[in-house]
Formats: structure tokens, C-alpha cells, sequence
């Protein structure tokens, strides 16, 4: 019998079922056979958000000349000296324009990682980060402090303590909604985080609407819709932990995700506890979501573009989707930042409205090529 | 190794599917469970490979209870092919037989060459080495069993377990999945839908009605012409097979007391 053709025989009729079985195994190319190989990309991204965070710190609406740029970077981070007359210029650029391009690539991380997780938690590729409602819950507690000064007290963290600690009220009602006796279930998840979104969007829509200082009325649209405008020193602590360590489990839980992705029995069959992974993830997920929302409001499509571009690159493994979509996310966003800040000079353009111009057909044309299911039953 | 059920109960949202089954495997041996569609079989192996909890009662491997091991330690004792195969994602597959090795592994889930090792032999043991850069959505259904039954190899376990391995699969991979089990050596506990398929790969076979065992035995002794009629609604001859002696049965149409 000829076994050198790899689909095994059919079994004969004269007795037990035969099978061709290769005894030496042949030797196939493990190191998959991809569009694109992950370690030359994720160095080829780490250089290209060098070039971005460089080029968010030199380009914009006061014209800076790139040698001055370099030389005040340098001051700003090795503690150099600066001429008395170059302190507005000098300010701009390290106190303005850098932290706020490392806010944004902070922020893009952290969408496109988080966008990741709440798409193997949902085990869905269509899902993403504001699905589960969570950032429509921050954006009231951010409202709350822009059109009523609420928490006052706090000064100028009332804004971000307001919308993280909101987005883990929104969080603990959309749990305790979707929870079941078996634990969180991916379509209830959905259905609730939607709900809830309505649920919050309506209460800051009334906000809005009875606020009667028009200013705060605007920046809290502006806030809806994304923005790094507040970006500071101040606000890059905090997020840039919380996307750090969320980036850090989730790169460590990459094994654990490619199971859950399977389904849950098939995580059961391979050892991993599927309903406490899922609860691992909601939690990480409004966490960094909170974090990230709570300065820069609520930017969408990234979380959902970002690991979709990605899987396309690499693949779906989880441990190349997230190696590869946080660099992504993070060259995406400094690069829109930017484009919102310069585009319509001096006037800045919401974030949120430039990525959904680049999302929305995107997703359109992804749905349309994709069968579209949710969620794997409830 | 030897898989020990006693009596185990099982319940899903509050209903009580399966009721104190007991039932042994010794080790090596395929094992059988057949029933009507609804009769427990799913749920009773669900609770095998730890996607739920008993209610009551113990699964045993070679003695040592299975749901009070760690899930990576079970994990490396037992493997399974639940029914369920859908995914959203497209992972190669190479990576979903790399997924067999996570009980091995800590933490991120970072093949080692042994692990790959492992994968490309146990690839190539189910004869889909040339599958292994495919995406796995987009395989035959014969192609994405043999790939599922070289993941759970790769799990290097001492027991498979195996819900309806042969739906959806034309006769010939319906066979060619029956003979790699048996080839493997392993101790098998699989549901089957197809009787004469039983009668022929089981060393044993549990009839399972309404949550309970009714029957248990050889295939021989179990696939009685009243049996079929009072479990399954069915009239059917028993025949021999020409070649190997098994029982094969003939089903002439449903029998009276179900019309």
C-alpha cells in the first residue's frame, strides 16, 4: 500500500479499518507561512512610534523648527538649559506636544489591547472595547464634572478620578445584569453592555441639555467624542500603568485566550476555567478602559479596527495579535492626533470624529466580507 | 488508565439531566454511549471533561477524583473533542494543535521545541502534516476532526473523551476518525449516534434513556431487537456481519408503541 499520500486509506472491507500513518514525521514549517512575520514587524512598529511620537512633538499650528524641537526634547529629558526667550516655544513642545503624542500612543495601546481581550471575552472579531458599555458609564461621571463641577474638592483630578470611578460603577451594573448561574455569557454581555449604553448615553444627553453653560456644553460633546486636548504630564501616569499591566496579563493569558476563542468546552477540555478567565478579562477590560477613558475620552473604532488589521498581518494567535495590535493602535493614534490638531488649525477636531471618518467604512466593508455572527449563543 | 463514573448526577440550570450513572472504563478500552438525541449522553460527558460540575458523585481516574485535581493537571490526564468546533477566529492549524500543549505550559503560552515536537508528530500521526499552515475554518469537516483529534493528542493524555466524533462526516471519515481513536491506544469514552458504527469500534456500550443507564454490556448483548424498540422507538433486525461477526442491525420502521 502506497502511503506516501497523506490522507489516510480508506478502511478495507476484509477487516479491521486500515490507516496509512507516516512513521517519520516529515519535517513542516511550524514557523507559520504568513503574509507577514511577527518579530521584523513589531521591530519595524517600535521604530515607526519612535518616528510618530518624534513627528507628534514637531509638527503642529506654532511652526517650531525641528532643530529647536530636538534640542528642547533633549533639555526636557536630560535636564538641560534653555534661553529665557525660548520658554513659550519650549513649553510647547515639552509640555504640550510630547506628553500628549505619548498620551495618545498610551491611549492607542490600550484601546487595541483592550479591543482584543472584549473580543475574545464576547468571542466575537466584531466586538469592541465600548460593547460593554463601560465607557458610556464614564462619560457621565466626566459630565458630571464639566457641566455641574461636581467633586469639586479634588481639583484638577475630579475629571479623571470621576470618569474611572464611574466606568467601574458602569462595570459592576452591567456584571451583575449579565451574570447568570453559569457565569457571564457572551450574547448576554453584548446585549447588556448595548443596553447600558443607551441607559448612560441618555443620562448624559440630559446632562447636556439641561446644562445651561455653553462652553461646558461643548467640551463635554467634545469629550464624548474623544479628545487628547487635556493631555498633560498629569494624565499620563495613571493610564500608562493600567494599559502597562493590563498589556503584561493579557500577554501572559495569550495561551489561555486562544482556548476561550475555541469555546468554552473546549477551554474546559484544555484546562482552563473559562467563566473565571472571562471574569479576569470583564475586569481588566474596565479597568483599562476607565483608565484610558478618564483622559481621553471615549475614542471609538480603534479598539475595533486595531485587532482586525492585525489578525489579518499575523494571524490569530493571540501572542502575535499582542505583540503586534498595541505598536499598531499606539502609531494609529499619534498619527490621527495630529491630523485632529492640524487638519482645521487652529480649530481641533474631536479624535473620535476622525477615527470613526476612518472606522466606519472599514467596519462596513469587514461586516459585509464576514458572515456576521454574535456571540455564540447565549 | 482506568476512568471509575459513580454515581454521578449532573444538573443544568437547576434541571437534573443525568442521574446516578456509574459506569467503569478499564484502561485501553472504547467505550460507548448511545441513546436518543435529549437521553443525557452530552451532558454526562460535559461533566467528564470538566466543562460542568456533578451534582453528585465522582469521576475517577485510576482512582484519583478528577474534579478535585487542578484543571492543567486533569488536563494532562484527559483529553476531549467536544461537540462544539466554531470559532470566530481563523487560527492555523498548527496553532490549534499548539493548543494542546497548554496544560503543559505557564504563562503565555510560548511553544518550546519539545512542544513542537509533540504538535508536528501528532500532525502527522492523524495524516493532516500538509494541513498544518491551513487555516482551520476553512478545512472539511473530516479534516477539522482529524486536526481536533491531534490536538487532543498533543494533550499527551492517558483518556480521550469524544462527543458524536462522526457528525457531520461522510462514511469514509466517519471510519478513518473511529480507527485513529482505536489506534491511539488510549482509554475512549465517546457518544455515537450511528448504532452500527458502535456495535462494531465498542468493546462496550452504555444505553443511555431519559439521564440513566438501561443497558450496558458487549454490543453484542446490548443491541437487542427489544431494546431498540423500548429505547429508541425503532423495530429493527439483527444481523451478523459476513465478514467480522458483529452485530449490524436493520432498522424496518418505527415501531408501534412510538407511532
Amino acid at each position: 500500500m502506497d502511503c506516501e499520500g497523506t490522507p489516510p486509506s480508506p478502511p478495507r472491507a476484509d477487516g479491521p479499518p486500515l490507516l496509512c500513518v507516516r512513521t517519520r514525521p516529515e519535517p513542516i514549517a511550524y514557523a507559520l507561512a504568513r503574509p507577514v512575520r511577527t518579530t521584523p514587524l513589531v521591530a519595524a512598529l517600535l521604530l515607526a512610534l519612535l518616528g510618530s511620537l518624534l513627528c507628534g512633538t514637531g509638527l503642529g499650528a506654532a511652526g517650531i523648527g525641528w532643530p529647536q524641537v530636538l534640542r528642547y526634547l533633549g533639555a526636557g529629558l536630560t535636564g538641560g538649559t534653555i534661553g529665557p526667550d525660548e520658554v513659550s516655544a519650549y513649553t510647547i513642545v515639552w509640555e504640550l506636544r510630547f506628553p500628549r503624542a505619548l498620551l495618545a500612543a498610551v491611549v492607542g495601546a490600550g484601546l487595541s489591547a483592550i479591543g482584543v481581550a472584549v473580543q475574545a471575552l464576547v468571542r466575537n472579531a466584531l466586538a469592541d472595547p465600548f460593547v460593554l458599555g463601560i465607557s458610556s458609564g464614564a462619560a457621565v461621571g466626566a459630565n458630571a464634572v464639566l457641566l455641574f463641577g461636581a467633586l469639586g474638592a479634588l481639583g484638577v483630578w475630579a475629571l479623571s478620578v470621576s470618569a474611572f470611578v464611574s466606568a467601574l460603577i458602569a462595570m459592576a451594573l452591567v456584571y451583575a445584569a449579565a451574570r447568570t448561574a453559569h457565569g457571564l455569557t457572551p450574547l448576554r454581555l453584548v446585549l447588556t453592555g448595548t443596553a447600558m449604553y443607551y441607559g448612560f448615553s441618555a443620562v448624559t444627553t440630559l446632562m447636556v441639555f439641561t446644562a445651561d453653560r455653553g462652553e461646558a456644553a461643548r467640551s463635554a460633546m467634545m469629550w464624548l467624542l474623544g479628545s487628547l486636548s487635556g493631555a498633560g504630564w498629569g494624565s499620563l501616569p495613571i493610564a500608562a500603568a493600567a494599559v502597562t499591566a493590563a498589556l503584561a496579563h493579557l500577554l501572559l493569558s495569550a495561551g489561555r485566550l486562544n482556548a476561550l476563542a475555541m469555546g468554552d468546552e473546549t477551554a474546559a477540555a484544555l484546562g482552563v476555567d473559562a467563566g473565571r478567565l472571562r471574569r479576569e478579562l470583564f475586569v481588566v477590560a474596565a479597568a483599562v478602559t476607565g483608565a484610558v477613558v478618564a483622559v481621553s475620552g471615549a475614542i471609538g473604532f480603534v479598539g475595533l479596527m486595531v485587532p482586525h488589521v492585525t489578525r489579518m498581518l499575523v494571524g490569530a494567535g493571540h501572542r502575535r495579535v499582542l505583540a503586534v495590535a498595541p505598536l499598531l493602535g499606539a502609531v494609529l493614534l499619534v498619527w490621527v492626533d495630529l491630523l485632529s490638531r492640524v487638519l482645521l488649525a487652529p480649530v481641533e477636531l474631536p479624535v473620535g470624529v476622525l477615527t470613526a471618518v476612518i472606522g466606519v467604512p472599514c467596519f462596513v466593508l469587514l461586516m459585509r466580507r464576514r458572515g456576521y455572527t454574535f456571540g455564540g449563543g447565549a | 488508565m482506568r476512568i471509575d463514573i459513580e454515581g454521578l448526577s449532573v444538573a443544568v440550570a437547576g434541571n437534573r439531566l443525568v442521574h446516578d450513572i456509574t459506569l467503569r472504563a478499564d484502561s485501553g478500552r472504547l467505550i460507548g454511549l448511545v441513546g436518543p438525541n435529549g437521553s443525557g449522553k452530552s451532558t454526562l460527558l460535559r461533566c467528564v471533561y470538566r466543562a460542568l460540575r456533578p451534582a453528585a458523585g465522582t469521576v475517577r481516574l485510576d482512582g484519583a477524583d478528577l474534579h478535585a485535581m487542578d484543571a492543567r493537571e486533569g488536563a494532562r490526564l484527559l483529553a476531549a473533542l467536544p461537540q462544539e468546533a466554531s470559532t470566530e477566529f481563523d487560527f492555523t492549524v498548527a496553532e490549534v494543535v499548539a493548543m494542546g500543549r497548554l496544560p503543559h505550559q505557564r504563562g503565555s503560552g510560548r511553544a518550546s521545541a519539545a512542544d513542537t515536537e509533540v504538535c508536528t508528530r501528532m500532525l502527522a500521526r492523524v495524516g493532516a502534516a500538509h494541513l498544518a499552515d491551513r487555516g482551520f475554518l476553512a478545512l472539511s469537516g473530516g479534516e477539522k476532526q482529524r486536526v481536533l483529534i491531534a490536538r487532543a493528542l498533543a494533550q499527551e493524555p492517558k483518556v480521550l473523551v469524544l462527543d458524536e466524533p462522526t457528525n457531520h462526516l461522510d462514511i469514509a471519515q466517519q471510519l478513518e476518525v473511529l480507527a485513529l481513536v482505536r489506534e491511539s491506544g488510549l482509554t475512549v469514552l465517546t457518544a455515537l449516534h450511528d448504532l452500527n458504527l458502535a456495535a462494531v469500534h465498542c468493546d462496550e456500550l452504555h444505553v443511555i434513556a431519559h439521564g440513566r443507564i438501561v443497558a450496558s454490556g458487549p454490543p453484542h448483548d446490548v443491541l437487542t431487537a427489544g431494546l431498540l424498540a423500548e429505547v429508541f422507538g425503532v423495530r429493527a433486525h439483527r444481523v451478523r456481519h459476513p465478514e467480522t461477526g458483529a452485530p449490524q442491525l436493520l432498522f424496518d420502521r418505527l415501531s408501534p408503541s412510538a407511532s
